[in-house]
């Protein structure tokens, strides 16, 4: 019993980090809360939907269902981060000097947009995964993992490790790091901070396309109101973990994922949305600045 | 040609943006529509770049709101007139509109005093109008409490949770403390929905009765419309007497520079919770002005799009601008509903509307703080 909640959690948490990812990349340069990051996670799972519904029709799934699947996480990573570099540049872009405030409240006006933008082309009946994995898996301890699920825990850990090598061994991940730390000085030793952060808004909208994608084929139904509670979430386990921390989000997200399923599972599963916040609000009373995130001293 | 000429010309240029946004588009829905969107984008887009150069779209003129000193003062009696008239020549339904404005109105002003005055980013303040709309939906149906004996109360419950929230939250910063009021939010909202006992759950209270005044009930929305505006205009009195009082000068101060303040001997914690306490008041009012409007509350008038919308009620009027607070959430209550003609399509304006405004006026409406004349 134990075990199966560590492994429904684990397939939670994977993808609240992935999302979770996005939010604390962006935080980190711009501290900008993204709130249409959630949407961006929802257009994923629609174009997961849609592009496998393609293949399904044009008859390639029967063909070779691993091409199928491959060409559609490609194609919905390509566009959804099409869509985050977009909406970097209309909506982000002339707001770096205003008020902090405009930023969020743009944020706001992108979700509301394309929440709706969605419901109108796509209708706002939830539509359903055309391809089933079924209920069969591994069978060890009692416990029973779906391969849907192994797949999920190991292409998220399989993408956390990589987005961490990225930003830890790459020139482009150094120079996001020394964005992060400081524009003006980033940009006076001939970093293009621009394209620093499209590339952040590019690589954060991919992470949250895999995870909507994946999702989708988790419970099978989408609706265009799905990124609103999982952006509310994955933002609290990058608040969690430290916002602006990349391992505390992937830590932030796996530890929220277990305590919901555990929580749901062994108090109440009426209040399985509440104990994210609840252990949030008690983290962040021991801890202010996250578990991972470093206690910054003022400057005067 | 290479990538910086092709940005240069801006005939290639609006093709490219044009040819980008109906490929972004094309998944979601036909072939079609697709086109059609890329033509009417690529019309669009090089007209406006013959007539001007792209790049300086975003730094259109600022509109100035400046007006002669005669129109300036004018304009608050003129605006109190056109407001009692309304009753007089309004629909039911317009009256209705304006009613539920009123008391956004009431939660901007309040969220106001909290984010604009003191700088302290609240997402949860929904919770806050809950807790008041509640508290009254249960001391009526389950006391038979009366509506003017339960003003009080409820916004002193209101303010009271409002302090306890602050206490331990206040502790944290910045967007810290606005993920701890979100959560709070969340976290009213499902206790609402699942404590059935006391709220019913998501069914919600039914059967609250109406305010009285002298014995008689205020059943007419006309009526109505006036109990709600006479408290938007106490309280628009109230909260400008604070904002320039000393302890209104005492938030300005925080928000500007905290450390600042405290080393001018100002407490900041405690004028902090008074911050809390006295815009949550007014979130109390709000709620139990709904809910006696209403006679019914259920969790989902409180969700976490309710937090937001007040919060952008306040952006869009202009942060700590005891008016802009006022115009923002008659602007954005209003809307939605002035959009109807245009139903499906309203909320997808709405949110380019946002989008807009904060491009070419991220101050606000009205603009920042307005001056006290002492």
């Amino acid at each position: 019993m134990l075990l199966q909640q560590l492994i429904n959690g684990l397939t939670l948490g994977g993808v609240y980090a992935l999302i979770a990812l996005g939010y604390t990349m962006v935080y980190g340069i711009l501290e900008l809360i993204n709130f249409a990051h959630g949407e961006i996670y929802m257009l994923g799972a629609y174009l997961g939907i849609i592009f496998l519904g393609l293949f399904t029709v044009t008859g390639l799934t029967s063909v070779s269902l691993p091409l199928a699947l491959f060409l559609t996480i490609l194609l919905t990573i390509i566009v959804c981060s099409a869509y985050g570099f977009t909406m970097e540049k209309i909506a982000y872009k002339p707001l770096r000097n205003a008020p902090r405030l405009s930023p969020l409240i743009s944020a706001i006006g992108v979700s509301i947009f394309l929440q709706n933008y969605v419901m109108l082309t796509q209708g706002a009946t939830d539509k359903v995964f055309p391809q089933r994995f079924g209920d069969s898996g591994l069978q060890f301890l009692n416990v029973n993992m779906t391969y849907l699920q192994a797949l999920i825990i190991i292409v998220s850990g399989v993408l956390m490790l990589s987005l961490h090598l990225f930003i830890q061994k790459t020139r482009m991940g150094k120079a996001m790091r020394a964005t992060a730390q400081d524009k003006t000085m980033a940009s006076l030793v001939g970093i293009n901070v621009n394209s620093i952060i499209s590339a952040t808004f590019i690589i954060g909208a991919g992470l949250a396309a895999v995870a909507g994608i994946m999702v989708a084929s988790y419970y099978g139904l989408v609706n265009y109101y799905i990124g609103y509670i999982a952006g509310i979430k994955a933002f609290t386990a990058a608040v969690l973990g430290g916002i602006g921390n990349i391992p505390g989000a992937m830590l932030g997200g796996i530890i929220l994922g277990l305590v919901e399923s555990a929580g749901a599972a062994y108090i109440s599963s009426e209040y399985k949305d509440a104990y994210a916040f609840i252990i949030l609000i008690v983290i962040l009373l021991i801890k202010p600045a996250g578990i991972l995130g470093k206690t910054t001293e003022e400057k005067v | 040609m290479n990538y910086a000429a092709v940005k240069r010309h801006p005939l290639l240029r609006s093709l490219l943006i044009s040819l980008f946004s109906a490929i972004l588009f094309l998944p979601f829905k036909d072939l079609k529509s697709s086109a059609i969107l890329f033509a009417v984008l690529f019309i669009c887009l090089s007209a406006i770049s013959s007539v001007k150069n792209l790049q300086a779209l975003p730094s259109l003129p600022k509109i100035k709101l400046a007006h002669p000193r005669f129109l300036r003062s004018a304009s608050m009696p003129a605006g109190i007139i056109i407001f009692l008239a309304f009753p007089f020549f309004l629909k039911d339904y317009y009256l209705d509109v304006l009613i539920m404005s009123g008391i956004y109105m009431l939660l901007a002003l309040g969220l106001n005093i909290i984010v604009g005055f003191t700088g302290l980013l609240n997402l949860g303040f929904a919770a806050f109008y809950a807790i008041g709309a509640y508290t009254y939906a249960i001391v009526n149906t389950k006391l038979g409490m009366d509506f003017w004996v339960a003003v009080p109360l409820s916004a002193g419950i209101t303010a009271l949770s409002g302090i306890a929230l602050a206490i331990p939250a206040l502790r944290l910063r910045g967007d810290y403390l606005a993920i701890v009021t979100l959560g709070f939010g969340e976290i009213v909202r499902l206790v609402l929905n699942n404590w059935d006992n006391l709220t019913n759950g998501p069914n919600g209270i039914t059967g609250i009765a109406r305010p009285s005044i002298f014995g008689t009930a205020i059943g007419k929305l006309n009526m109505y419309y006036y109990l709600v505006f006479i408290f938007v205009v106490i309280a628009a009195i109230i909260i400008r007497r604070v904002e320039c009082s000393r302890i209104g000068r005492a938030w300005i101060s925080i928000k500007e520079n905290e450390i600042a303040a405290s080393s001018i001997g100002i407490n900041t914690t405690k004028y902090k919770l008074y911050a809390f306490a006295f815009g949550t008041f007014w979130a109390g009012i709000a709620g139990i002005l709904f809910s006696s409007k209403m006679q019914f509350v259920s969790p989902e008038s409180f969700t976490f799009m309710e937090s937001v919308l007040i919060l952008s009620m306040i952006i869009v009027g202009g942060l700590g601008n005891t008016y802009g607070a006022i115009a923002g959430a008659f602007i954005l209550a209003l809307l939605p509903e002035m959009l109807r003609e245009v139903q499906s399509y309203r909320m997808l304006i709405l949110g380019i509307a946002l989008v807009l405004l904060m491009i070419f006026r991220p101050q606000g409406i009205l603009g920042g703080f307005k001056r006290c004349t002492f």
